[in-house]
């Protein structure tokens, strides 16, 4: 249900670097552990995005499984369930290496080509 | 007509964060500590809070931003005990946010009285998903969880319970009438929040509540650095 939060921070991301441009593509990298659920970010940026540049914009999103890091025993695994202590030693220290993304990567926008005003 | 890539390589979430940052520097500027306390709705945030802060909290002076979807209820709860309470409202009239953002927090900064206060205690809108996402510019987050939601929700919501540092068990005096298992709770808490702090409470008997008010100090005390 935060799909509708995410998808305006999205848009304000990307209008922010479109520099005015129409958007045709929003490439965002999307950890597992953040919660979200593709068919209903895509939902909600559809109806974000209208009556701005990034109105019919393609939203891409890239999955980026969790993996996690035991800072004692250095044992690194993917968690299948939410399960944050490390399954060999037993540890409360450990660190999230990848899975936490919600980041704009880049976008594409449509770009006028410049005009030759040099004289023939 | 060309299409061109542009890099942008940013967290969707740094817009809130720089003006969770400024929030940060204000509440710095006055020596606030600030509190971000969210659970669902009906965990019994308010109910805890009427108990906790009731009595003065040694010598520091506590003050409530009370966040709400729509109306006051909770706010002229807490007002009765005298103390500065601020609402802010979510809502436009139809519909309304399901949390604060760093910016509807900013936008209420100056009916806040922070130089009358050491301590900021956010009750944010009860919702156990979008509050995790959003910092404000506090010090420190927490949440209440109360024992009739179950014992499978930090399984569930694991962003929340991974957000907070300190997770505060209400009803606890419910326990008999539920089939709800304890042990199994703080088991699933501490599969999501290694080692995270929790507390036992009963808003309605009392049980807990001294521990909850030695944290409230100690929080208070220790002025951590930003963690927006």
């Amino acid at each position: 249900m935060h799909e509708l939060s995410v998808a305006s921070a999205i848009l304000n991301t990307a209008l922010k670097h479109c520099d005015g441009r129409r958007v045709t593509v929003v490439n965002v990298r999307v950890g597992r552990l953040r919660q979200v659920v593709p068919s209903s970010l895509e939902f909600y940026f559809e109806i974000v995005a209208r009556s701005t540049a990034c109105e019919g914009a393609a939203l891409e999103l890239v999955e980026i499984d969790a993996r996690l890091q035991c800072n004692d025993c250095e044992r690194a695994w993917s968690p299948e369930i939410p399960a944050f202590r490390c399954p060999d030693c037993g540890s409360a220290n450990v660190e999230v290496s990848a899975g936490e993304e919600l980041e704009i990567d880049y976008i594409e926008v449509k770009q006028q080509e410049a005009a030759c005003t040099a004289p023939r | 007509m060309h299409r061109t890539k542009v890099r942008v390589v940013e967290d969707a979430l740094d817009a809130n964060n720089t003006i969770a940052r400024a929030n940060r520097d204000d509440f710095d500027r006055h020596g606030v500590t600030v509190l971000n306390l969210m659970s669902a709705p009906g965990a019994g945030k308010t109910t805890l809070l009427e108990r906790a802060i009731g009595e003065p909290l040694e010598q520091i002076r506590v003050g409530v931003l009370e966040g709400d979807v729509q109306g006051s209820i909770d706010a002229d709860r807490l007002a009765t005990l005298h103390i500065p309470v601020t609402q802010l409202n979510t809502g436009n009239g139809f519909g309304g946010e399901c949390h604060l953002d760093a910016n509807m927090v900013r936008s209420a900064l100056d009916q806040i009285p922070l130089d009358q206060l050491d301590m900021l205690i956010v009750e944010n809108v009860g919702n156990l998903v979008c509050p995790a996402e959003f910092r404000i510019g506090e010090d420190a987050r927490a949440m209440v969880c109360s024992l009739t939601e179950g014992e499978d929700k930090p399984l569930k919501y694991p962003l929340m319970f991974r957000a907070c540092e300190l997770v505060v068990i209400n009803k606890l005096d419910l326990l008999p009438h539920l089939e709800v298992d304890l042990d199994k709770l703080l088991y699933n808490i501490d599969a999501v929040n290694p080692g995270v702090r929790t507390i036992q409470c009963s808003a309605k008997t009392g049980l807990g509540v001294d521990e909850l008010r030695e944290w409230l100090a100690e929080l208070a005390h220790r002025r951590v650095r930003a963690i927006a």
